[in-house]
């Protein structure tokens, strides 16, 4: 079946995109993207330990630029101006890669997005000519807005970032849909299969999701699970499920013939 | 010889004046690694490394990826 996710003109086969953090060690977080299949990975831009070790394996040795899509993001940043310079250092980092995950934050114990930060961080990066897929709030009009400015995917919580609280509002994601012509990624608060299911069987293009796999008792096979459930989740949408009627008087067995019937 | 002190993320560290980019990478053991660096708040483009010189007072950021969501 030809059913890409075509983000920014290229063209991926997995709907399901995960981060690296979180892990025990590099193993096994090589393990777990593995076994989810994902071919677009997040990961985060931090300060070079300076004078330690530095022999020590680096991230992108493990999960090489030339396998996977890397998804440098901004986790951790608080305004327009920290996110900016993150992506302008995770370009220059990767080589000129210009696919960027934007992510600006409001505070610390929520995590929920700071969505005029994020449109004005989002001016800035498609000026600078970066491809930006955005992390914000489940409000359609702000995503209809980071939409017209140029943001090439659309990426709403379902709940709140490692929350694993799952899809709270589905009538939103909707919303957002039907306003929005690039892909919607439902990002943060799946916390098991059925959540990234439900939000594939919605219509959504794709899930992203970091601590639903990597906070799992077993990690890796939590990893293939997501990757079954956003497969099961996208053919159920794209099958179209049959309407939920309170009572349905139509069972599935002939309803004639049964023995000891009185009538013909 | 004159000394200049520079900040690298976040710590201050002392060179000799006329010190360039790609002297201190080497001096941190960063040579061949994937690392990003910006001076006061500009990216310094790996192909000019060996070019720029440092200033008294420059602050630098460093930075590599690590995992992350």
């Amino acid at each position: 079946m030809n059913d890409k996710l075509i983000i920014a003109g290229k063209s991926y086969n997995s709907r399901l995109l995960v981060g690296t953090g979180k892990y025990k060690d590099f193993a096994e977080t090589k393990a777990a993207v593995e076994a989810s299949g994902s071919e677009i990975i997040t990961v985060a831009i931090r300060r070079s330990n300076i004078g330690q070790n530095p022999n020590e394996p680096s991230l992108l040795e493990i999960l090489p630029p030339s396998k996977y899509t890397l998804l440098p993001n901004t986790a951790g940043c608080y305004s327009a101006e920290d996110a900016v310079r993150t992506l302008r250092l995770a370009r220059e980092l990767l080589d000129g890669h210009s696919l960027v995950k934007l992510e600006v934050l409001g505070d610390p114990e929520s995590l929920y997005p700071n969505v005029i930060e994020t449109i004005a961080a989002s001016k800035t990066l498609v000026a600078e000519g970066f491809q930006v897929m955005v992390y914000t709030s489940d409000d359609p009009i702000v995503a209809k807005q980071l939409e017209d400015i140029g943001c090439v995917a659309i990426m709403p919580l379902a709940s709140l970032i490692g929350s694993g609280m799952g899809i709270l509002n589905p009538w939103n994601l909707q919303l957002i849909m039907e306003r929005v012509q690039v892909p919607v990624i439902v990002d943060a608060g799946v916390g098991t299969a059925s959540d990234a299911a439900i939000a594939m069987e919605l219509g959504c293009a794709g899930v992203l999701m970091n601590t639903a796999i990597a906070g799992a008792r077993q990690p890796v096979l939590m990893a293939s699970a997501m990757k079954l459930s956003v497969e099961a989740g996208r053919s159920a949408f794209l099958a179209g499920r049959m309407p939920k009627k309170f009572y349905s008087a139509s069972p599935s067995s002939p309803t004639a013939g049964t023995i000891g019937s009185t009538h013909s | 010889m004159k000394v200049i002190t520079i900040s690298i993320n976040g710590a201050s560290r002392q060179l000799p004046d006329f010190t360039s980019v790609a002297t201190l990478i080497e001096e941190l053991g960063l040579v061949g690694k994937r690392i990003a660096l910006e001076r006061n708040g500009e990216i310094v483009p790996r192909s000019s490394f060996s070019t720029q010189q440092l200033a008294d007072g420059d602050k630098l950021e460093v930075v590599v990826a690590v995992g992350g969501g």
